[in-house]
Protein backbone atom coordinates (compact mmCIF):
# COMPACT_ATOMS: atom_id res chain seq x y z
CA UNK A 1 0.00 0.00 0.00
CA UNK A 2 3.17 2.54 0.97
CA UNK A 3 4.27 1.66 -2.00
CA UNK A 4 1.25 3.01 -4.69
CA UNK A 5 1.37 6.13 -2.03
CA UNK A 6 4.49 6.69 -2.78
CA UNK A 7 4.26 6.38 -6.75
CA UNK A 8 1.25 8.71 -6.30
CA UNK A 9 3.12 11.00 -4.30
CA UNK A 10 6.29 10.97 -6.91
CA UNK A 11 3.23 11.15 -9.44
CA UNK A 12 2.20 14.67 -7.84
CA UNK A 13 5.75 15.96 -7.67
CA UNK A 14 6.62 15.22 -11.40
CA UNK A 15 3.32 16.78 -12.30
CA UNK A 16 4.90 19.89 -11.26
CA UNK A 17 7.61 19.82 -13.66
CA UNK A 18 4.78 18.90 -16.22
CA UNK A 19 2.95 22.25 -15.17
CA UNK A 20 5.65 24.39 -15.45
CA UNK A 21 6.42 22.92 -19.02
CA UNK A 22 2.87 23.65 -19.97
CA UNK A 23 1.68 27.16 -18.13
CA UNK A 24 3.74 29.00 -20.64
CA UNK A 25 2.58 27.30 -23.48
CA UNK A 26 -0.99 28.07 -21.62
CA UNK A 27 -0.37 31.42 -21.44
CA UNK A 28 0.28 31.87 -24.84
CA UNK A 29 -2.48 30.05 -26.14
CA UNK A 30 -4.83 31.42 -23.63
CA UNK A 31 -4.40 35.09 -24.39
CA UNK A 32 -3.25 34.79 -28.16
CA UNK A 33 -4.64 31.61 -29.53
CA UNK A 34 -1.15 31.06 -30.63
CA UNK A 35 0.17 26.96 -30.30
CA UNK A 36 3.88 27.72 -30.01
CA UNK A 37 5.25 24.11 -31.74
CA UNK A 38 8.49 25.88 -30.87
CA UNK A 39 7.89 25.36 -26.75
CA UNK A 40 9.76 22.37 -26.25
CA UNK A 41 12.64 23.67 -28.09
CA UNK A 42 12.94 27.11 -26.20
CA UNK A 43 12.94 24.93 -23.19
CA UNK A 44 16.30 23.21 -23.98
CA UNK A 45 17.80 26.63 -25.53
CA UNK A 46 17.07 28.03 -22.22
CA UNK A 47 18.67 24.76 -20.35
CA UNK A 48 21.98 25.57 -22.42
CA UNK A 49 21.71 29.53 -21.78
CA UNK A 50 21.72 28.73 -18.27
CA UNK A 51 24.69 26.06 -18.79
CA UNK A 52 26.63 28.67 -20.60
CA UNK A 53 25.97 31.63 -17.68
CA UNK A 54 27.01 28.99 -15.29
CA UNK A 55 30.30 28.24 -17.02
CA UNK A 56 30.59 31.90 -17.58
CA UNK A 57 30.14 32.96 -14.27
CA UNK A 58 31.10 30.18 -12.21
CA UNK A 59 28.10 30.27 -10.37
CA UNK A 60 25.36 27.40 -9.41
CA UNK A 61 22.69 27.11 -11.84
CA UNK A 62 19.96 29.07 -9.62
CA UNK A 63 21.90 32.07 -10.50
CA UNK A 64 22.46 31.23 -13.37
CA UNK A 65 19.15 30.81 -14.01
CA UNK A 66 18.85 34.25 -12.32
CA UNK A 67 20.41 35.44 -14.87
CA UNK A 68 18.65 33.65 -17.53
CA UNK A 69 15.32 34.99 -16.31
CA UNK A 70 15.58 38.25 -17.96
CA UNK A 71 17.72 37.67 -20.68
CA UNK A 72 14.72 34.74 -21.99
CA UNK A 73 11.85 37.56 -21.11
CA UNK A 74 13.69 39.62 -23.42
CA UNK A 75 13.59 37.30 -26.23
CA UNK A 76 10.45 36.27 -26.12
CA UNK A 77 9.37 40.12 -25.94
CA UNK A 78 10.86 40.27 -29.16
CA UNK A 79 10.50 37.36 -31.01
CA UNK A 80 6.77 38.10 -30.23
CA UNK A 81 7.05 41.83 -31.33
CA UNK A 82 8.67 41.23 -34.28
CA UNK A 83 8.00 37.90 -35.75
CA UNK A 84 5.12 36.18 -34.07
CA UNK A 85 2.95 38.76 -33.89
CA UNK A 86 3.09 39.48 -37.71
CA UNK A 87 1.83 35.74 -38.04
CA UNK A 88 -1.50 36.22 -36.00
CA UNK A 89 -4.79 36.37 -37.30
CA UNK A 90 -8.03 34.46 -38.26
CA UNK A 91 -5.55 31.92 -40.35
CA UNK A 92 -4.05 29.40 -37.42
CA UNK A 93 -1.50 28.09 -39.81
CA UNK A 94 1.19 30.98 -40.58
CA UNK A 95 1.64 31.04 -36.12
CA UNK A 96 1.99 26.89 -36.75
CA UNK A 97 4.33 26.88 -39.70
CA UNK A 98 6.36 29.69 -38.17
CA UNK A 99 6.95 28.44 -35.22
CA UNK A 100 7.72 24.74 -36.24
CA UNK A 101 10.35 26.62 -38.45
CA UNK A 102 11.71 28.06 -34.93
CA UNK A 103 12.06 24.90 -33.74
CA UNK A 104 14.08 23.99 -36.57
CA UNK A 105 16.47 26.17 -36.18
CA UNK A 106 17.11 26.20 -32.50
CA UNK A 107 17.76 22.38 -33.05
CA UNK A 108 20.52 23.00 -35.69
CA UNK A 109 21.51 25.94 -33.99
CA UNK A 110 22.11 24.15 -30.89
CA UNK A 111 23.36 21.35 -32.72
CA UNK A 112 26.42 23.50 -34.42
CA UNK A 113 26.72 25.22 -31.37
CA UNK A 114 27.04 22.46 -28.41
CA UNK A 115 27.26 18.87 -30.31
CA UNK A 116 24.92 16.19 -30.38
CA UNK A 117 26.66 15.72 -26.44
CA UNK A 118 24.82 15.10 -23.59
CA UNK A 119 24.20 17.60 -20.72
CA UNK A 120 23.18 18.37 -17.33
CA UNK A 121 22.58 21.17 -15.02
CA UNK A 122 24.48 20.09 -12.03
CA UNK A 123 23.18 21.72 -8.92
CA UNK A 124 26.10 20.91 -6.21
CA UNK A 125 24.53 17.74 -4.92
CA UNK A 126 20.66 18.98 -4.10
CA UNK A 127 19.44 16.60 -6.82
CA UNK A 128 20.66 13.37 -4.80
CA UNK A 129 18.89 14.71 -1.23
CA UNK A 130 15.68 13.81 -0.09
CA UNK A 131 13.79 14.36 2.95
CA UNK A 132 12.04 10.82 4.37
CA UNK A 133 8.14 10.86 4.96
CA UNK A 134 8.66 7.24 7.14
CA UNK A 135 7.71 4.44 5.96
CA UNK A 136 9.97 4.24 3.81
CA UNK A 137 8.74 7.08 1.57
CA UNK A 138 11.00 9.92 0.27
CA UNK A 139 10.57 12.88 -1.26
CA UNK A 140 14.04 14.61 -3.41
CA UNK A 141 14.20 18.02 -2.52
CA UNK A 142 14.42 19.25 -5.95
CA UNK A 143 10.82 17.69 -7.45
CA UNK A 144 9.70 19.17 -4.18
CA UNK A 145 10.88 22.61 -5.47
CA UNK A 146 9.92 21.85 -8.91
CA UNK A 147 6.61 21.70 -7.70
CA UNK A 148 6.58 24.63 -5.39
CA UNK A 149 8.35 26.45 -8.25
CA UNK A 150 4.98 25.49 -9.92
CA UNK A 151 2.55 26.44 -7.75
CA UNK A 152 4.11 29.57 -7.09
CA UNK A 153 4.32 30.59 -11.07
CA UNK A 154 0.62 29.88 -11.40
CA UNK A 155 -0.20 31.71 -8.44
CA UNK A 156 2.13 34.49 -10.19
CA UNK A 157 0.72 34.30 -13.19
CA UNK A 158 -2.71 34.46 -11.91
CA UNK A 159 -1.98 37.48 -10.22
CA UNK A 160 -0.86 39.13 -12.94
CA UNK A 161 -3.75 37.99 -14.97
CA UNK A 162 -6.38 38.72 -12.25
CA UNK A 163 -4.87 41.37 -10.54
CA UNK A 164 -2.87 43.87 -12.66
CA UNK A 165 -3.93 46.33 -15.36
CA UNK A 166 -1.45 44.28 -17.39
CA UNK A 167 -3.26 40.84 -16.82
CA UNK A 168 -6.69 42.92 -17.46
CA UNK A 169 -5.70 43.70 -20.73
CA UNK A 170 -4.51 40.44 -21.49
CA UNK A 171 -7.69 39.00 -20.29
CA UNK A 172 -9.49 41.98 -22.88
CA UNK A 173 -7.09 41.16 -25.62
CA UNK A 174 -8.06 37.32 -25.37
CA UNK A 175 -11.64 38.25 -25.33
CA UNK A 176 -11.90 40.48 -28.18
CA UNK A 177 -8.69 41.78 -29.61
CA UNK A 178 -10.96 44.25 -32.38
CA UNK A 179 -12.50 45.95 -29.67
CA UNK A 180 -9.47 45.94 -27.35
CA UNK A 181 -7.38 48.33 -29.64
CA UNK A 182 -10.62 50.45 -29.89
CA UNK A 183 -10.22 50.66 -25.89
CA UNK A 184 -6.64 52.12 -26.40
CA UNK A 185 -5.08 48.69 -25.77
CA UNK A 186 -1.73 48.04 -28.41
CA UNK A 187 -2.37 44.15 -29.10
CA UNK A 188 1.01 44.20 -30.24
CA UNK A 189 2.85 45.29 -27.23
CA UNK A 190 0.75 43.12 -25.06
CA UNK A 191 1.61 40.04 -26.72
CA UNK A 192 5.17 41.14 -26.83
CA UNK A 193 4.40 41.02 -23.02
CA UNK A 194 2.44 37.82 -23.00
CA UNK A 195 5.42 35.67 -24.48
CA UNK A 196 8.17 37.55 -22.57
CA UNK A 197 6.20 36.14 -19.34
CA UNK A 198 5.89 32.85 -20.93
CA UNK A 199 9.53 32.28 -21.51
CA UNK A 200 10.14 32.94 -17.65
CA UNK A 201 8.43 30.20 -17.32
CA UNK A 202 9.93 28.13 -19.78
CA UNK A 203 13.43 29.29 -18.31
CA UNK A 204 11.54 27.87 -14.94
CA UNK A 205 10.74 24.76 -16.81
CA UNK A 206 14.47 24.92 -17.91
CA UNK A 207 16.18 24.53 -14.39
CA UNK A 208 13.88 22.05 -12.90
CA UNK A 209 14.09 19.94 -16.31
CA UNK A 210 18.18 19.96 -17.10
CA UNK A 211 18.85 19.11 -13.46
CA UNK A 212 16.37 15.79 -13.73
CA UNK A 213 17.74 14.68 -16.26
CA UNK A 214 20.20 14.77 -19.28
CA UNK A 215 19.42 16.63 -22.17
CA UNK A 216 20.68 17.39 -25.95
CA UNK A 217 19.91 19.72 -28.32
CA UNK A 218 17.11 17.60 -29.58
CA UNK A 219 15.15 16.48 -27.35
CA UNK A 220 12.82 19.34 -26.87
CA UNK A 221 9.58 18.07 -28.90
CA UNK A 222 9.05 15.35 -26.19
CA UNK A 223 8.49 18.11 -23.60
CA UNK A 224 5.83 19.98 -26.35
CA UNK A 225 4.34 16.65 -25.99
CA UNK A 226 4.31 16.57 -22.15
CA UNK A 227 3.17 19.96 -22.15
CA UNK A 228 0.60 19.90 -24.82
CA UNK A 229 -0.84 16.82 -22.63
CA UNK A 230 -1.22 18.67 -20.08
CA UNK A 231 -2.70 21.71 -20.83
CA UNK A 232 -5.18 19.52 -23.19
CA UNK A 233 -6.42 17.81 -19.79
CA UNK A 234 -6.13 20.75 -17.78
CA UNK A 235 -8.33 22.42 -20.04
CA UNK A 236 -7.15 24.94 -22.49
CA UNK A 237 -5.89 28.50 -21.48
CA UNK A 238 -6.65 27.80 -17.11
CA UNK A 239 -3.68 27.87 -15.79
CA UNK A 240 -5.09 25.64 -12.80
CA UNK A 241 -6.15 23.38 -15.17
CA UNK A 242 -2.87 23.08 -16.60
CA UNK A 243 -1.60 22.45 -12.94
CA UNK A 244 -4.03 19.74 -12.77
CA UNK A 245 -3.31 18.39 -16.23
CA UNK A 246 0.54 18.00 -15.21
CA UNK A 247 -0.16 16.59 -11.78
CA UNK A 248 -2.89 14.12 -13.26
CA UNK A 249 0.36 13.51 -15.56
CA UNK A 250 3.11 12.89 -13.68
CA UNK A 251 0.79 10.57 -11.53
CA UNK A 252 -0.47 8.15 -14.52
CA UNK A 253 3.20 7.60 -15.63
CA UNK A 254 4.36 6.71 -11.94
CA UNK A 255 1.01 4.73 -11.72
CA UNK A 256 2.11 2.95 -14.78
CA UNK A 257 5.70 2.60 -14.12
CA UNK A 258 4.52 1.27 -11.01
CA UNK A 259 1.97 -1.40 -13.15
CA UNK A 260 5.08 -2.28 -15.37
CA UNK A 261 7.76 -0.20 -15.54
CA UNK A 262 7.69 -0.36 -19.53
CA UNK A 263 4.33 1.53 -19.07
CA UNK A 264 5.09 4.85 -17.51
CA UNK A 265 4.87 6.86 -20.76
CA UNK A 266 2.56 4.89 -22.00
CA UNK A 267 -0.16 4.63 -19.18
CA UNK A 268 0.59 9.43 -19.70
CA UNK A 269 -0.81 8.88 -23.64
CA UNK A 270 -3.64 7.05 -22.66
CA UNK A 271 -5.05 8.93 -19.74
CA UNK A 272 -4.45 12.31 -21.88
CA UNK A 273 -6.50 10.30 -24.92
CA UNK A 274 -9.19 9.30 -22.53
CA UNK A 275 -9.81 13.11 -21.31
CA UNK A 276 -9.38 14.08 -25.09
CA UNK A 277 -12.77 11.56 -25.93
CA UNK A 278 -14.30 12.19 -22.49
CA UNK A 279 -14.18 15.69 -22.14
CA UNK A 280 -12.75 17.09 -25.48
CA UNK A 281 -11.93 20.64 -23.74
CA UNK A 282 -10.21 19.39 -20.43
CA UNK A 283 -11.47 18.78 -16.98
CA UNK A 284 -11.61 22.18 -16.10
CA UNK A 285 -12.03 24.85 -19.20
CA UNK A 286 -11.98 28.17 -19.50
CA UNK A 287 -15.63 29.52 -19.47
CA UNK A 288 -14.96 31.27 -22.80
CA UNK A 289 -13.09 30.00 -25.60
CA UNK B 1 -13.98 71.58 -36.67
CA UNK B 2 -13.39 67.95 -34.05
CA UNK B 3 -13.89 65.77 -36.73
CA UNK B 4 -13.49 66.04 -40.40
CA UNK B 5 -13.30 63.99 -43.44
CA UNK B 6 -12.38 64.85 -46.47
CA UNK B 7 -12.97 62.82 -49.93
CA UNK B 8 -13.17 59.63 -47.77
CA UNK B 9 -13.71 56.77 -50.16
CA UNK B 10 -13.59 52.56 -49.51
CA UNK B 11 -14.98 49.82 -51.54
CA UNK B 12 -14.56 45.72 -51.06
CA UNK B 13 -14.67 45.17 -54.49
CA UNK B 14 -17.61 46.47 -56.40
CA UNK B 15 -19.71 46.91 -53.19
CA UNK B 16 -18.84 50.96 -52.29
CA UNK B 17 -19.49 52.13 -48.20
CA UNK B 18 -18.18 55.03 -48.59
CA UNK B 19 -17.79 57.44 -51.92
CA UNK B 20 -16.19 60.80 -51.74
CA UNK B 21 -17.63 61.19 -48.43
CA UNK B 22 -17.04 64.73 -46.98
CA UNK B 23 -18.23 65.36 -43.62
CA UNK B 24 -17.25 67.91 -40.48
CA UNK B 25 -18.94 68.05 -37.15
CA UNK B 26 -18.14 70.77 -34.94
CA UNK B 27 -17.05 70.03 -31.15
CA UNK B 28 -19.85 69.96 -28.63
CA UNK B 29 -22.47 68.94 -31.37
CA UNK B 30 -24.65 65.90 -31.31
CA UNK B 31 -24.59 64.54 -34.82
CA UNK B 32 -27.63 61.64 -36.53
CA UNK B 33 -26.70 59.32 -38.85
CA UNK B 34 -30.08 57.78 -40.94
CA UNK B 35 -30.00 55.22 -44.01
CA UNK B 36 -31.19 51.92 -44.75
CA UNK B 37 -29.02 48.43 -44.17
CA UNK B 38 -26.28 48.56 -46.24
CA UNK B 39 -25.80 52.40 -46.71
CA UNK B 40 -22.23 52.39 -44.77
CA UNK B 41 -23.03 53.62 -41.67
CA UNK B 42 -21.10 51.20 -39.81
CA UNK B 43 -18.42 51.49 -42.07
CA UNK B 44 -18.20 54.79 -41.89
CA UNK B 45 -17.36 54.37 -37.93
CA UNK B 46 -15.00 51.75 -39.01
CA UNK B 47 -12.87 54.15 -40.94
CA UNK B 48 -13.18 57.15 -38.09
CA UNK B 49 -12.28 54.56 -35.68
CA UNK B 50 -8.98 52.89 -37.68
CA UNK B 51 -10.73 49.36 -37.76
CA UNK B 52 -11.21 49.76 -41.72
CA UNK B 53 -7.83 52.14 -43.93
CA UNK B 54 -9.83 54.09 -46.83
CA UNK B 55 -8.95 53.90 -49.88
CA UNK B 56 -8.44 57.53 -50.29
CA UNK B 57 -9.39 60.73 -48.61
CA UNK B 58 -8.49 61.58 -45.08
CA UNK B 59 -9.52 62.03 -41.38
CA UNK B 60 -8.52 64.77 -39.37
CA UNK B 61 -9.29 64.84 -35.57
CA UNK B 62 -9.07 68.45 -34.21
CA UNK B 63 -6.86 69.37 -37.25
CA UNK B 64 -4.74 66.34 -36.95
CA UNK B 65 -4.47 64.06 -39.65
CA UNK B 66 -5.23 60.56 -38.29
CA UNK B 67 -5.34 58.67 -41.44
CA UNK B 68 -3.09 56.23 -40.98
CA UNK B 69 -3.06 56.31 -36.80
CA UNK B 70 -3.88 53.04 -36.30
CA UNK B 71 -7.07 52.17 -33.72
CA UNK B 72 -5.27 52.49 -30.05
CA UNK B 73 -3.97 56.03 -31.21
CA UNK B 74 -7.04 57.03 -32.49
CA UNK B 75 -8.73 55.67 -28.67
CA UNK B 76 -5.93 57.67 -26.80
CA UNK B 77 -6.72 61.04 -29.16
CA UNK B 78 -10.15 60.85 -28.14
CA UNK B 79 -12.47 58.90 -30.23
CA UNK B 80 -14.53 56.28 -28.43
CA UNK B 81 -17.42 54.14 -30.26
CA UNK B 82 -19.80 51.29 -29.27
CA UNK B 83 -20.97 48.11 -31.18
CA UNK B 84 -24.22 47.82 -33.10
CA UNK B 85 -24.01 44.34 -31.82
CA UNK B 86 -22.18 44.84 -28.17
CA UNK B 87 -18.46 43.62 -27.92
CA UNK B 88 -18.33 43.41 -23.94
CA UNK B 89 -15.09 41.61 -22.50
CA UNK B 90 -17.02 38.68 -21.45
CA UNK B 91 -15.25 37.37 -18.79
CA UNK B 92 -14.67 40.69 -17.29
CA UNK B 93 -16.56 41.93 -14.94
CA UNK B 94 -18.31 45.22 -16.42
CA UNK B 95 -16.52 46.81 -13.82
CA UNK B 96 -13.09 45.58 -14.82
CA UNK B 97 -14.53 46.39 -18.19
CA UNK B 98 -14.57 49.66 -17.90
CA UNK B 99 -10.87 50.33 -15.98
CA UNK B 100 -9.54 48.77 -19.15
CA UNK B 101 -11.15 51.83 -21.09
CA UNK B 102 -9.73 54.24 -18.36
CA UNK B 103 -6.63 52.78 -18.12
CA UNK B 104 -5.31 52.15 -21.70
CA UNK B 105 -7.55 54.16 -23.48
CA UNK B 106 -7.05 57.35 -20.87
CA UNK B 107 -4.51 56.61 -19.31
CA UNK B 108 -5.24 56.46 -15.79
CA UNK B 109 -3.34 55.29 -12.89
CA UNK B 110 -5.35 52.64 -11.46
CA UNK B 111 -6.86 54.60 -8.30
CA UNK B 112 -7.75 57.61 -11.08
CA UNK B 113 -9.27 54.95 -12.70
CA UNK B 114 -11.82 53.77 -9.91
CA UNK B 115 -12.92 56.48 -9.15
CA UNK B 116 -13.67 58.13 -12.45
CA UNK B 117 -15.19 54.30 -13.24
CA UNK B 118 -17.60 54.48 -10.05
CA UNK B 119 -18.74 57.54 -11.62
CA UNK B 120 -19.92 56.62 -15.20
CA UNK B 121 -21.09 53.26 -13.36
CA UNK B 122 -23.28 55.40 -11.63
CA UNK B 123 -24.61 57.63 -14.75
CA UNK B 124 -25.07 55.11 -16.78
CA UNK B 125 -27.19 52.97 -14.30
CA UNK B 126 -24.92 50.02 -14.02
CA UNK B 127 -23.60 50.37 -10.64
CA UNK B 128 -25.18 47.73 -8.82
CA UNK B 129 -24.19 44.85 -11.67
CA UNK B 130 -19.77 46.37 -11.12
CA UNK B 131 -18.85 43.07 -10.15
CA UNK B 132 -21.01 40.83 -12.74
CA UNK B 133 -19.44 39.05 -15.39
CA UNK B 134 -20.25 41.05 -18.71
CA UNK B 135 -21.06 38.09 -20.51
CA UNK B 136 -23.95 37.25 -17.76
CA UNK B 137 -25.54 40.88 -18.85
CA UNK B 138 -28.90 41.45 -20.55
CA UNK B 139 -28.85 42.94 -23.77
CA UNK B 140 -30.05 46.65 -22.44
CA UNK B 141 -27.04 46.24 -20.13
CA UNK B 142 -24.34 45.34 -22.35
CA UNK B 143 -25.73 48.27 -24.58
CA UNK B 144 -25.06 50.50 -21.56
CA UNK B 145 -22.23 48.23 -20.77
CA UNK B 146 -21.05 49.27 -24.43
CA UNK B 147 -21.53 53.29 -23.58
CA UNK B 148 -20.03 53.28 -20.14
CA UNK B 149 -16.81 51.29 -21.15
CA UNK B 150 -16.33 53.96 -24.47
CA UNK B 151 -16.88 56.72 -21.60
CA UNK B 152 -14.38 55.29 -19.28
CA UNK B 153 -12.18 56.08 -22.34
CA UNK B 154 -13.21 60.04 -22.07
CA UNK B 155 -13.78 60.32 -25.62
CA UNK B 156 -14.04 63.91 -27.09
CA UNK B 157 -16.54 62.33 -29.55
CA UNK B 158 -18.52 59.46 -28.98
CA UNK B 159 -20.09 57.33 -31.98
CA UNK B 160 -22.43 55.08 -31.04
CA UNK B 161 -23.99 52.79 -33.31
CA UNK B 162 -27.37 51.34 -33.65
CA UNK B 163 -27.74 51.52 -29.43
CA UNK B 164 -30.97 51.82 -29.31
CA UNK B 165 -31.88 48.77 -31.57
CA UNK B 166 -33.55 45.41 -30.05
CA UNK B 167 -34.73 47.48 -26.86
CA UNK B 168 -38.52 48.31 -25.85
CA UNK B 169 -39.96 51.78 -25.42
CA UNK B 170 -39.18 52.33 -22.29
CA UNK B 171 -35.47 51.24 -22.49
CA UNK B 172 -34.89 53.60 -25.74
CA UNK B 173 -36.40 56.67 -23.67
CA UNK B 174 -33.80 55.93 -20.74
CA UNK B 175 -31.33 55.47 -23.04
CA UNK B 176 -31.98 58.62 -24.79
CA UNK B 177 -31.92 60.69 -21.50
CA UNK B 178 -28.45 58.61 -20.96
CA UNK B 179 -27.29 59.75 -24.40
CA UNK B 180 -28.58 63.27 -23.72
CA UNK B 181 -26.94 63.73 -20.68
CA UNK B 182 -23.68 62.15 -21.78
CA UNK B 183 -23.61 65.01 -24.49
CA UNK B 184 -24.99 68.09 -21.89
CA UNK B 185 -21.14 67.33 -20.01
CA UNK B 186 -19.54 68.13 -23.49
CA UNK B 187 -19.18 64.71 -25.27
CA UNK B 188 -19.70 65.22 -28.82
CA UNK B 189 -22.15 62.44 -30.11
CA UNK B 190 -22.40 60.72 -33.52
CA UNK B 191 -25.26 58.30 -33.20
CA UNK B 192 -26.30 55.91 -35.93
CA UNK B 193 -29.69 54.67 -35.71
CA UNK B 194 -33.01 53.17 -37.13
CA UNK B 195 -35.21 53.53 -34.62
CA UNK B 196 -35.61 57.31 -36.00
CA UNK B 197 -37.76 58.84 -32.97
CA UNK B 198 -35.10 58.36 -30.70
CA UNK B 199 -32.81 59.29 -32.63
CA UNK B 200 -34.52 62.62 -33.33
CA UNK B 201 -34.88 63.46 -28.94
CA UNK B 202 -31.14 63.19 -29.10
CA UNK B 203 -29.42 65.40 -32.13
CA UNK B 204 -29.68 68.59 -33.68
CA UNK B 205 -28.24 67.77 -36.90
CA UNK B 206 -28.19 65.11 -39.27
CA UNK B 207 -26.84 63.40 -42.36
CA UNK B 208 -28.39 60.53 -44.65
CA UNK B 209 -26.20 57.71 -46.19
CA UNK B 210 -26.95 56.07 -49.24
CA UNK B 211 -24.94 53.60 -51.07
CA UNK B 212 -21.94 55.15 -49.46
CA UNK B 213 -22.30 58.73 -50.22
CA UNK B 214 -24.21 61.47 -48.10
CA UNK B 215 -27.92 62.32 -50.25
CA UNK B 216 -28.95 64.82 -47.28
CA UNK B 217 -27.57 66.72 -44.54
CA UNK B 218 -29.37 69.27 -41.84
CA UNK B 219 -31.79 70.05 -39.22
CA UNK B 220 -33.29 67.03 -38.53
CA UNK B 221 -36.56 67.26 -39.12
CA UNK B 222 -36.39 69.66 -42.20
CA UNK B 223 -34.02 66.40 -43.59
CA UNK B 224 -36.73 63.97 -42.55
CA UNK B 225 -39.53 65.78 -44.27
CA UNK B 226 -37.75 65.90 -47.55
CA UNK B 227 -38.86 63.81 -50.32
CA UNK B 228 -35.44 62.29 -51.10
CA UNK B 229 -34.96 61.17 -47.58
CA UNK B 230 -38.89 59.87 -47.64
CA UNK B 231 -38.71 58.44 -50.60
CA UNK B 232 -35.37 55.83 -49.42
CA UNK B 233 -37.06 55.54 -45.88
CA UNK B 234 -39.87 54.55 -47.54
CA UNK B 235 -38.73 52.24 -49.64
CA UNK B 236 -36.42 50.73 -46.89
CA UNK B 237 -39.89 50.75 -44.74
CA UNK B 238 -41.34 48.60 -47.58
Amino acid sequence: MLSWIDAILQGVLLGGLYALFAAGLSLMFGIMRLVNLAHGDLIVFAAFIILVIADLLGANIFVATAVTLPIMFAVGFVLQRYLLNRTLGKDILPPLLVTFGISIVIQNGLLETFSADNQRLQAFGIETQSWSLGGGIAVGVMPTLTFASAVIAILALNWIMYRTELGRGFRATSDDPSTAQLMGIDNHKVFAAATGIAFVVITLSALYFGNRAQFDPTIGSFRLLYAFEAVIIGGLGSLWGTLAGGIILGVAQTIGAKINPEWQILAGHVVFLVVLVVRPRGLFPRAVD
Amino acid sequence: MLLELKGLSKAFGSIVVAENINLGIDEGAAVGIIGPNGAGKSSLFNLITGELSPDSGSIHLDGHDITSSPPPARCNAGIGRSYQIPHPFETLTVFENLLVGAVYGNGLTEAQATERCGDILERTGLLEKANRVAGSLSLLERKRLEMARALATEPRILLLDEIAGGLTEHECEELVTAISDIHRSGVTVVWIEHVVHALLAAVHHLFVLNFGSIIAEGDPHTVMNSRDVQEIYMGMSD
